[in-house]
């Protein structure tokens, strides 16, 4: 297989991927247990995105700057700052950290 | 579409949308260097648009894998919008080609600003912000990564992983005022780190959507039994057979 191929092909299957949960009939999302697993894996996906975004990189578990970008968010959101300030200490919480030679 | 006003919901969508989206300065640049071909990259920005699949294709590539094992690899890396698609699907209910094109967007990104929206509609106004907003800004930036190269440096020294992990802490903090939230919040990160060093990357967070999901069924289960024995308490002298259907629907 080509190159080409192979990455139109991959482009081709990644779409289908999304689409299969999006061709589930409606009936199916009907039954109580999609309400009540919705809530629970709200804050499990949401956890495992800040988990991951967080401690893993290349595959590999590892605290560096963003540790501190966790902890200087953290500290907004009790603070009950803006979804965008928090943002974006996390930013600057991250680049200061590494400005000043760590992570 | 009920988009186009600022709520709480397209203001998280934008932020995250600047977050990782410029990330995609990084793709281009990485893809190119693997030996892509700039429309190529741009092809995988465009049509395959999930990042994570995205990298692990160009990371095959670049170590001169076979082209099939690069698409083996994308495909188990994008596992996990499949089941992104259920709940978009379960919220959204999009019909006909807005159907096609929500697909399209179901990333990371689109799907957590969407969960984490009180009301339907905030939900609609997060999908589409952040899922259109990650898309036209990591294309413009994988084309300009593919074009320049890395000239204008790592985006991690501007900080730009550390605001992913604010925005999506961001996301998750309503979740955590409460006890039975933060505790399945705990659970699912902490399997989802211990599980990363085994799995490839991708499968981890299926791996805590399964989880979360079997605390859902336990919980459900649960709630029916203390139902039935609360029937059993004001009649004793219920039929037996009512036990016997402990899937039964709470009303």
């Amino acid at each position: 297989m080509s190159l080409t191929n192979a990455l139109l092909l991959s482009c081709l299957l990644c779409y289908a991927t999304k689409l299969v949960g999006f061709l589930v009939p409606d009936r199916h999302l009907e039954h109580p247990l999609v309400g009540a697993a919705s809530a629970t894996m709200t804050a499990g996906l949401l956890a495992a995105l800040v988990a991951t975004n967080t401690f893993v990189a290349e595959g590999h578990l590892t605290v560096d700057a963003r540790v501190v970008s966790l902890a200087v968010a953290s500290l907004a959101l009790w603070l009950r700052a803006p979804f965008i300030v928090v943002v974006i200490l996390g930013a600057a919480a991250a680049a200061a950290t590494r400005a000043l030679g760590w992570g | 579409m009920p988009a186009l006003t600022m709520t709480p919901a397209t203001r998280m969508g934008l932020s995250i949308s600047a977050a990782v989206g410029l990330y995609g300065i990084s793709f281009g640049a990485l893809a190119v260097g693997a030996g892509l071909a700039v429309w190529q990259a741009q092809a995988l920005s465009l049509l395959m648009f999930t990042g994570g699949s995205q990298f692990g294709f160009i990371g095959v590539v670049g170590a001169a894998g076979s082209p099939l094992t690069a698409l083996s690899t994308a495909l188990l890396l994008g596992t996990r919008n499949a089941l992104y698609g259920i709940q978009m699907n379960a919220l959204l209910r999009p019909r006909g080609l807005t159907r096609l094109l929500a697909a399209h967007l179901t990333i990371d990104e689109s799907t957590a600003t969407a969960v984490a929206q009180p009301d339907r509609d905030e939900q609609v106004r997060g999908f589409w912000t952040a899922g259109i907003g990650v898309f036209v800004l990591w294309n413009s930036f994988t084309l300009c990564g593919a074009l320049l190269g890395n000239s204008l440096g790592d985006p991690s020294r501007y900080g730009l992983d550390g605001a992913a992990v604010a925005g999506f802490l961001g996301l998750l903090w309503p979740r955590l005022r409460r006890r039975d939230g933060r505790a399945i919040a705990a659970l699912c990160a902490v399997v989802t780190l211990l599980v990363t060093p085994v799995l490839a990357a991708g499968l981890p967070i299926i791996v805590a959507a399964v989880v979360a999901f079997g605390v859902a069924v336990l919980q459900q289960r649960r709630g029916t039994r203390r139902d039935e024995d609360d029937d059993l308490s004001d009649l004793p002298h219920h039929p037996p057979e009512h036990v016997q259907h402990p899937h039964r629907e709470d009303s």
